[in-house]
């Protein structure tokens, strides 16, 4: 069975899409990265859709439920490298993605991610204090 | 209006879904689109495929390249044999559907095309045809 690699650079993972994903393979990675932020205590998550020649609403849903579950298991999720006529196509789609944090590549993406985690972490700093 | 071109697929499991985006890009590549009616088409076209499967129970495709003077086009139709749709107004507005997606399949795939027009009754299966010119 096909999978989508998931690696664990410190404490976030990346998932880089490279294939066109059938709806199933879509499904599954929902699910192991799901299992993944859980298993490795992971903060953030980064996936790199640059490769993706489309979005359909079927994988803007995916992003948006990677998105909400990592929310609710306090890992930020930041989708990074979508490429212009996706940006285009998705929003005429009708399909907005405003869960889902973004950015225009692995390094804005993993900036990102570490500036949300040192806010969140301030925040509980000074209310320790 | 000439077709220049002409393919059938069956879409009958997931992988056709792949298959028909697959199969739609490399005539959209053909007919000379840019990248974004390329991706529009592409997409409207992966929009249509899943609820063929889903709702329709798996059907067929057909994909002609068209060549109307000096415009190229790219038609695509879609058809089930499945319960088809009792209310077309109602599941063209964005956010209705009878399964658990985003309701987003037909109405947005209407945007992303130029021409699009549907011919169901139910019980009587669901025909779903899409174009788009260069």
């Amino acid at each position: 069975m096909e999978q989508i690699p998931i690696l664990k650079i410190g404490d976030c993972l990346l998932v880089s899409i490279q294939v066109d994903m059938h709806d199933r393979l879509a499904m599954a990675l929902q699910d192991d990265l799901t299992s993944k932020i859980v298993a490795t205590h992971a903060r953030g998550v980064m996936i790199d859709i640059s490769a993706l020649e489309i979005v359909d609403s079927f994988i803007g849903r995916m992003l948006n439920n990677i998105a909400a579950m990592s929310r609710i298991l306090d890992a930020v999720t930041v989708v990074v490298g979508m490429q212009p006529a996706v940006a285009i196509t998705l929003v005429e789609l009708g399909l907005a993605l405003t869960g889902v944090k973004t950015a225009l590549n692995v390094d804005k993406g993993l900036e990102l991610i570490r500036r949300v985690i040192d806010d969140e972490e301030g925040q509980v700093d000074r209310r320790e204090e | 209006m000439i077709v220049e071109k002409n393919e059938h697929l069956a879409i009958r499991a997931g992988d056709d879904v792949v298959r028909a985006r697959q199969a739609v890009r490399a005539l959209a590549l053909q007919a000379g689109f840019s990248l974004v009616d390329q991706t529009k088409i592409i997409t409207a076209a992966s929009e249509i495929a899943r609820n063929t499967l889903d709702y329709g129970g798996g059907g067929e495709l057909t994909l002609e390249l068209l060549r109307d003077g000096a415009r190229r086009g790219l038609r695509l139709t879609f058809v089930d044999q499945g319960p088809g749709i009792a209310n077309i107004e109602l599941a063209l507005q964005d956010g209705y559907t009878t399964g658990n997606g985003l309701g987003l399949g037909l109405s947005g795939a209407k945007r992303l095309s130029n021409d699009f027009s549907i011919d169901t009754k139910p019980g009587a299966g669901t025909k779903i045809t899409l174009a788009r010119w260069k």
